[in-house]
């Protein structure tokens, strides 16, 4: 297991949109590094001949009819956002995109 | 307008581009199928709706919800795979696009990723010349659509100088097929062209399969355009050379909402390319946006920090495996092909290339086979939907067929105008005032006709007494017919029609003239 170098840290904060300090950065590497350690133990299991599994019931094709059910009414999806404008979602700006 | 749509980039006349550099292109367009609910929950997907008023716990990524596929939608996935001669896969499964960004409430989306439902396929698009070019399908697979910002603040409602977004889940959801093509080259100069064709050959097969309205101004097809120039080897842009030489790097045109866009939004890169390589720059992979008012494109995010999306298969789905019976069933729903729908067509109607290409283009071929199927010749049908309707469709920006449907004027309307020139009750600039009454919503054209008292007199006494008054009158012309000069007998029925008030037959009053003057 190849451990997690400090560009890494600093790509991943970037992608998840966290503001991370140069310290918090150190911090970071080492604490994610003993994270990955621990969830890495997974890769003493015995696989050969198993293949890659994403569900964990053999089912396929699990399908509902293209028929409309009820929505929520406006004020119930809107009942949890923290702020609300004409009817919609308000959040703040998004940094650089478009 | 931003600042930023206002920067002009160097580009390179376009015919030096083409000269010293080869163009590739790779195309993905989105299409918004028209299913009655979203691609994993029962919510509606009417587009208009009040903003948020089509939306659940599934569609807005609220803890503990689970999606279920839509069983139509994955049919229509197959439908346009098979389309698209394309293989479908045996057993394919969703995959998490993960992203952190407003539109999208779960922070990822759902798609496929190695795993497409549709690959390997290609469509062989019609260009303007008649000649065929073959686009190389590398797959198409289903998604979701994501949510509708409105950014509040800024100048334009764009992200530049907004303080905050507002956003509205309806659209979150709505099933979407992406189709990819494979590197496109060869095309040369008529890159942009191919383009074109492409993504129209492409709305027209969506419209023959009745899965989407496609709709590109109102986002239900969508086409963004991947283009690369390599340098330019040997006499030809298909030669072996060329097709050796390694593709540059590309950017990737969002927001091309119009056919007319993509030919435009293409040319404009491969120039824009063309000037940054000649001047010895590299070309930075990135976003570029498209600005249908100014005809540039602009820097988007660059790519390289955003790329990685982490993608892993969607546990809270099942795998989708389509029995291959399902697949020869479907495969057998198939529509006749758009473009082999048009040539027997043609050869049915009798029209000229051109013809059938102004037909196309005003987008009247079902109309026009509506009409003939109501007894009208397909030439007077070509000569009214072409006429006074699709001037107005136009003049109102709208499509022919989307303009009639709004009015209520129908095939019958026009089998019915037509019906009477035949029965010799209309002359033609008669049908063309009751064809202005109907599209001014006084009525079916009999009924226009009617209220408005347009009939041919039928009258003979009155037609020959009026042609005896002007032949009176005109005694130099009358001589001039006697003499042989059939053409002046034009003046003559000018004349006879204005004492008719236009209700006569200017054939018959020609062939009457005629026959008393020789």
């Amino acid at each position: 297991m190849s451990s997690l170098t400090r560009d890494d840290v600093a790509h991943l904060a970037v992608l998840a949109r966290i503001d991370l300090s140069e310290a918090e950065l150190d911090r970071m590497v080492g604490e994610l590094d003993v994270i990955l350690g621990a969830v890495a133990k997974v890769q003493q299991a015995p696989i050969d001949g198993v293949a890659p599994m994403s569900h964990p019931l053999p089912l396929t094709n699990v399908t509902r009819p293209d028929v409309v059910r009820p929505s929520l009414t406006p004020d119930e999806a809107l009942s949890g956002a923290p702020e609300v404008e004409e009817q919609r979602f308000s959040v703040p700006r998004i940094l650089t995109e478009d | 307008m931003t600042t930023a749509s206002m920067t002009t980039d160097e580009v390179m006349d376009y015919d030096e581009a083409i000269a010293r550099f080869d163009p590739v292109m790779g195309l993905e367009v989105h299409v918004e199928l028209s299913t009655e609910t979203k691609m994993f929950c029962g919510c509606a997907t009417a587009f208009g709706a009040p903003p948020n008023s089509q939306v659940c716990p599934v569609c807005l990524g609220l803890p503990g919800a689970l999606p279920v596929v839509n069983a139509t939608a994955v049919e229509s996935a197959m439908r346009i795979g098979l389309a698209l001669n394309c293989e479908i896969a045996e057993w394919c499964r969703f995959a998490r696009k993960n992203y952190f960004y407003p539109d999208m409430p779960k922070n990822f989306q759902t798609s496929q990723y190695d795993e497409p439902i549709a690959f390997d396929g290609h469509l062989d698009v019609q260009l303007d010349d008649g000649s065929t070019y073959r686009i190389e399908i590398e797959r198409a697979h289903m998604e979701e659509d994501t949510g509708k910002s409105l950014h509040i603040g800024g100048a334009t409602g764009r992200i530049h100088g907004a303080d905050h977004s507002l956003v509205d889940y309806n659209r979150a959801g709505i099933p979407l097929i992406e189709i990819v093509t494979k590197p496109i080259v060869g095309a040369g100069e008529r890159a942009p062209e191919v383009a074109r064709a492409y993504v129209s050959a492409l709305r027209d097969l969506m419209r023959a399969l009745d899965v989407s309205d496609v709709k590109m101004e109102q986002g239900s097809m969508r086409c963004d355009a991947n283009v690369s120039l390599r340098p330019r080897v040997g006499d030809d842009h298909s030669g072996p050379e060329q097709l050796a030489v390694p593709l540059g790097t590309r950017t990737e045109t969002k927001n091309v909402n119009s056919l007319r866009s993509v030919e435009r939004a293409v040319r404009y890169e491969i120039s824009r390319h063309a000037a940054i390589l000649a001047g010895g720059g590299s070309i930075l992979q990135e976003t570029r946006h498209w600005h249908e008012d100014t005809g540039v494109t602009t820097s988007g995010r660059e790519k390289s920090d955003a790329e990685d999306y982490r993608y892993f298969p969607e546990p809270d789905l099942v795998p989708v495996a389509p029995p291959r019976e399902t697949v020869e069933a479907l495969r057998a729903t198939l529509p006749e092909p758009p473009a082999e729908r048009r040539r027997r067509l043609q050869t049915e109607w009798g029209y000229s290339d051109l013809e059938m290409r102004d037909v196309v283009n005003a987008g009247a071929v079902e109309l026009i086979e509506e009409t003939a199927a109501l007894g009208t010749s397909a030439q007077a049908a070509r000569k009214w939907w072409l006429g006074e309707p699709s001037r107005r469709a136009n003049a109102a920006a709208q499509d022919l067929v989307t303009y009639a449907a709004g009015l209520g004027f129908t095939p019958g309307d026009v089998a019915e105008l037509e019906a009477m020139v035949k029965a010799g009750r209309l002359n033609d600039s008669m049908a063309r005032q009751v064809l202005d009454g109907v599209l001014d919503g006084e009525g079916h054209p009999v009924e226009v006709a009617d209220a408005r008292g347009l009939e041919l007199v039928q009258d003979d006494a009155a037609l020959e007494a009026a042609i005896d008054e002007v032949i009176a009158a005109n005694p130099d012309v009358a001589e001039k017919i006697r003499g042989g000069k059939v053409q002046a007998a034009g003046a003559l029925i000018g004349q006879v029609m204005k004492a008719m008030k236009g209700q006569a037959d200017a054939g018959k009053a020609r062939q009457l003239i005629l026959d008393k003057l020789q």
